[in-house]
C-alpha cells in the first residue's frame, strides 16, 4: 500500500549537500513530489521538506538512505506523527468583470486566502495551507480562468513539544 | 611552533600523518603542485600507472589485501573521469579509498576551462562522500575527515577535489592536524543491540536447519575468526558470497562453497531448505537470492550488517542487528556459550540436516576430480585446480570478470580472508591486473596470481609496463577461450546460440609475444598434458622476480555450472549442458 510521506530533513548547510539529497531520489528511483529548503535559525543547518510516496518498505529505505548521506543530521517523517503541514500557493486568475471579481473575492474569503495583487484584468491570490486545501482552491476557481499557479512545496513541523534539532 | 606550508605540501603532510605508504596516480596540469610536493619528500612513494583506471584498481587491490585505505592521485578532466570506473568498483564492494583529483583554479570553475570536469558532481552517486577544497588552510581537516569516513562504518571511496590555486606553493597557511575527527552528522554504529543479539543467539541454537551466509562484510570487518568459532561451536554449515570467500576456510567440512548464481548445488539447496538463514555482512544481492519472492521460503532471517540500509532492503528480516560484525559476533559468541551452558545441546542435533546436505554434496555440482585427458582441450576448471595445487592454495589471487572469475571462485579454495581479490558488485573487466599490482606492492614477498581472460586482460594490459618499472613479479594466468565467455554462455543458453559481438578469434594478439614485448616472460599452453608443467614453470624459482604471463588455451565451449535459472528460487539450477548426464 502506498502512502504519502512528509520527510523533514536537517542537513549541514554546506555546498553540495542539497544535490546529494536530490541525487539520491533520482539514483534510486524514489518519488519526489515537492521539495522546499532553507536555512534554519542555526545558520550551519538547512531544513528540507520533501513529499514522497511509496509503500512502507520503500519509505523506510528512503529514510535509511538519507541517513547514509554524510551531511544529513536528522530525518523525520511528519506524516507518521501529529504535525502541521503548510504550503504557500500564488495563483493568478483572470478577473475582468465585476461579477467575476466578486465571486473570486468570496472564494478567497472562504479559504481565508488573500488577494495580494490587483490589475484591471487579474487578481493574484495567496493561499496557505496543506496540499488538499490548495487543490480545493484551484478546483473552486470554476469559471475564472487560471493564468498561472506557483507553489512553494510543503513544509511542516511537529505539533506539541516535539522538536527536530541536533 | 606551527609550521606554515603550502597547500600542496600540506596535502602530502596530511597523507603522511594518516600513515599512507603509497599513492597510485598519474600527473597532469592541475595536479602538478601536488606532484612537486611528492617529489620533495621521502616518506610516500608514488606509483606511476599508465591509465588512471588502473591507479584506482591498484589502490583497491592494496586496500582489499591489507584493510588499509588505498590512495589515488589524478589530474582534472580526463584524469578524473578515467578514475570513475575504479571509484564505482570500490563503492560497490565497500572498499576504503581516498581519491585526490586536481581541479581547475577556483576562479575558473564553471567556465568550461581546459580539462575542467565537475568531479564532485560526476562522482557523487559512486562515493561515500566528497569534498572540494576552497582554501588551503582547510586541507588538514578535510584529509582527516576523508580518511575517517572512508575507513569507518561501511567503508567506501571518498573524493577530494583540489583546485590548483589551493595548492599554490606561494601561498602558505599554518598546518594544524585535527586531534580527532568529530562530525555530528556521521556516527556509524559499532555495538549491536543486546536484546537483538540474545534473540539471534536463541534462534541460532534452536534452529534445526541453519545456514550461515556470510559476505564481504566479514572480511572488511576482520571478523573471520569470530565467524569460524561461531560456526564450529554449533556445527552450522557455512556458505560464502563471492565477496566473502576466504572468511571461512574453504577446505573445512562445514563449508558448502559459494552460493548464488554460480554457487554450489549444496549451498543453494541448503539455503532454500533452511529454517534459519544467518546472514553476516552480506547484502542479499540479486546474484545470490534469485527471485526474492521465492527466497528461502521456510527460513527466518537474522541479518547482521554495519549498514542499516542493507537490512530488509531486499528480503524481510526477522532479527535485524546493526553493528560492526566483529563486535556483534563477539557478543553473540558469549551469548551462545551462555545458552549452551544453561541448556546443553546434544552433539547430534544437526545430524539429519547434515545428512541431507551430504546427499546434495554427492550430486557433485562442481566436478572435483577432473583429470587431464590427453588429446582433449584444456578445461578452464582444471587450469584453476592446477593453479591451486601448484601454489598450494597460498597465493593471493586477483581476478577479472567473467567465466574465469567464477571458475576461480569455485575451484581455488581460499583458506584465509583478503586472499581473493575480485570486483564482485560492479563486475569490472580490467580489474584483475592492476588490482594484483596493488596486492603485490603491499605484499612484496608473497605469491600473487592474476586469473584473467583474454577479454578482460586487454582492457588494462598497458599496465604490463608499470609492472616492469616497479618489478612486480605477478603471475598471470589468462584463460583464453577466444571469446567473451560469459556473454557467449548467456547467448548459448538464452539467445539460441547467436553470438552477437562476443567472438574475435580471428583478431587476437599473441599474448606470449605481448608479455615479452613488455619485458616479461610469456608462456603459452594448449595441450592438456602440458598444463601442469607450464603452471609449474610460471612459479619456478628462476621466475621468482619476473612477471610471467601464461596464455592457457582452454575449451571455448565450456560453460560455468551450476547456474541458477532466472526468475526461480535458489533451488532452481542448471547443473550441466543438456545431454551431459546431469539435470
Amino acid at each position: 500500500m502506498t502512502r504519502r510521506a512528509i520527510l523533514s530533513v536537517l542537513i549541514e548547510n554546506e555546498p553540495g549537500a542539497l544535490s546529494r539529497v536530490v541525487g539520491l531520489f533520482s539514483q534510486r528511483g524514489y518519488n519526489i513530489e515537492t521539495l522546499s529548503v532553507a536555512p534554519t535559525d542555526d545558520e550551519t543547518l538547512s531544513r528540507l521538506t520533501m513529499i514522497s510516496e511509496g509503500d512502507d518498505a520503500t519509505i523506510e529505505q528512503i529514510i535509511k538512505q538519507l541517513y547514509k548521506i554524510v551531511e544529513v543530521v536528522k530525518v523525520q517523517d511528519l506524516a507518521e506523527i501529529d504535525s502541521i503541514e503548510r504550503e504557500i500557493m500564488l495563483i493568478k486568475v483572470r478577473a475582468t468583470t465585476g461579477d467575476l471579481r466578486a465571486e473570486i473575492k468570496r472564494t478567497v474569503d472562504i479559504f481565508r486566502a488573500q488577494v495580494v495583487d490587483v490589475t484591471p484584468e487579474t487578481y493574484t491570490v495567496q493561499v496557505v495551507g496543506p496540499e488538499d486545501k490548495l487543490r480545493a482552491f484551484i478546483a473552486s476557481m470554476g469559471d475564472a480562468k487560471i493564468l498561472e499557479v506557483v507553489r512553494s512545496g510543503a513544509t511542516g513541523i511537529a505539533r506539541g513539544t516535539r522538536v527536530l534539532s541536533v | 611552533m606551527t609550521e606554515h606550508l603550502s597547500g600542496g605540501d600540506m596535502l602530502i603532510r596530511a597523507l603522511q600523518d594518516e600513515g599512507v605508504e603509497y599513492i597510485f596516480g598519474y600527473p597532469g596540469g592541475t595536479a602538478l603542485h601536488i606532484y612537486d610536493a611528492i617529489f620533495r619528500q621521502q616518506h610516500i612513494d608514488h606509483i606511476l600507472v599508465r591509465h588512471e583506471q588502473a591507479a584506482t584498481h591498484m589502490a583497491d587491490g592494496y586496500a582489499r589485501s591489507t584493510g588499509k585505505p588505498g590512495v589515488v592521485l589524478v589530474t582534472s578532466g580526463p584524469g578524473a573521469t578515467n578514475a570513475v570506473t575504479g571509484i564505482a568498483t570500490a563503492y560497490m564492494d565497500s572498499i576504503p579509498m581516498v581519491v585526490i583529483s586536481g581541479q581547475v583554479p577556483l576562479a575558473m570553475i564553471g567556465s568550461d576551462a581546459f580539462q575542467e570536469t565537475d568531479m564532485v558532481g560526476v562522482s557523487r552517486p559512486i562515493v561515500k562522500h566528497s569534498f572540494m577544497v576552497r582554501d588551503c588552510k582547510d586541507i588538514p581537516e578535510i584529509v582527516a575527515k576523508a580518511f575517517h569516513i572512508a575507513t569507518t562504518g561501511r567503508p567506501g571511496p571518498v573524493v577530494i577535489d583540489v583546485p590548483k590555486d589551493t595548492t599554490d606553493p606561494a601561498i602558505t597557511a599554518p598546518y594544524i592536524r585535527p586531534e580527532s575527527v568529530k562530525m555530528r552528522s556521521y556516527n556509524p554504529a559499532v555495538r549491536g543491540n543486546g536484546r537483538q543479539i540474545r534473540k539471534a543467539a536463541r534462534a541460532l541454537v534452536a534452529a534445526r536447519r541453519p545456514v550461515i551466509y556470510s559476505g564481504g562484510g566479514v572480511i572488511q570487518g576482520e571478523a573471520s575468526a569470530e565467524l569460524t568459532s561461531l560456526a564450529r561451536q554449533l556445527n552450522v554449515p557455512v556458505t560464502n558470497t563471492l565477496m566473502g570467500l576466504g572468511a571461512y576456510p574453504a577446505e573445512d567440512r562445514q563449508f558448502l562453497g559459494m552460493l548464488g548464481m554460480h554457487g554450489t548445488y549444496e549451498a543453494n539447496m541448503a539455503m532454500h531448505e533452511a529454517d534459519l538463514v544467518f546472514a553476516v555482512g552480506a547484502r542479499f544481492d540479486d546474484r545470490v537470492t534469485n527471485d526474492p519472492a521465492q527466497f528461502c521460503p521456510e527460513a527466518s532471517v537474522v541479518h547482521i550488517d554495519i549498514d542499516p540500509a542493507s537490512i530488509a532492503k531486499i528480503v524481510p528480516v526477522d532479527v535485524p542487528i546493526v553493528g560492526d560484525v566483529k563486535s556483534v559476533l563477539t557478543d553473540l559468541l558469549a551469548e551462545v556459550a551462555l545458552l549452551l551452558e544453561k541448556e546443553p545441546r546434544s552433539a547430534d542435533v544437526l545430524n539429519s540436516w547434515w545428512s541431507r546436505i551430504d546427499v546434495w554434496r554427492e550430486k557433485n555440482g562442481l566436478n572435483h576430480d577432473l583429470k587431464p585427458e590427453p588429446g582433449k582441450r584444456i578445461l578452464p576448471q582444471l587450469a584453476i585446480q592446477t593453479l591451486y595445487k601448484v601454489t598450494e592454495g597460498k597465493a593471493y589471487v586477483s581476478s577479472d570478470v567473467g567465466q574465469h572469475q567464477m571458475f576461480a571462485a569455485q575451484y581455488y579454495k581460499f583458506a584465509e580472508p583478503r586472499r581473493w581479490i575480485n570486483s564482485g558488485g560492479l563486475g569490472t573487466m580490467g580489474f584483475g591486473l592492476p588490482s594484483a599490482m596493488g596486492v603485490q606492492i603491499a605484499h612484496p614477498n608473497e605469491t600473487v596470481a592474476c586469473v584473467t581472460g583474454e577479454g578482460s586482460f586487454m582492457m588494462n594490459m598497458q599496465e604490463l609496463s608499470t609492472c616492469l618499472q616497479y618489478k612486480f613479479p605477478i603471475k598471470i594466468m589468462a584463460l583464453n577461450n577466444q571469446a567473451l565467455g560469459m556473454v557467449k554462455q548467456w547467448q548459448d543458453m538464452q539467445y539460441g546460440g547467436r553470438h552477437a559481438s562476443s567472438t574475435y578469434s580471428d583478431s587476437l594478439p599473441d599474448f606470449k609475444t605481448i608479455a615479452e614485448a613488455f619485458g616479461h616472460v610469456g608462456l603459452r599452453v594448449d595441450r592438456v598434458e602440458d598444463l601442469e608443467p607450464a603452471v609449474r614453470e610460471m612459479f619456478d624459482p628462476k621466475n621468482k622476480d619476473r612477471l610471467v604471463l601464461l596464455d592457457v588455451w582452454v575449451d571455448p565451449e565450456e560453460h560455468v555450472y551450476p547456474m541458477s535459472i532466472k526468475g526461480g528460487s535458489m533451488a532452481d539450477m542448471v547443473l550441466a549442458k543438456a545431454g551431459e548426464g546431469k539435470e
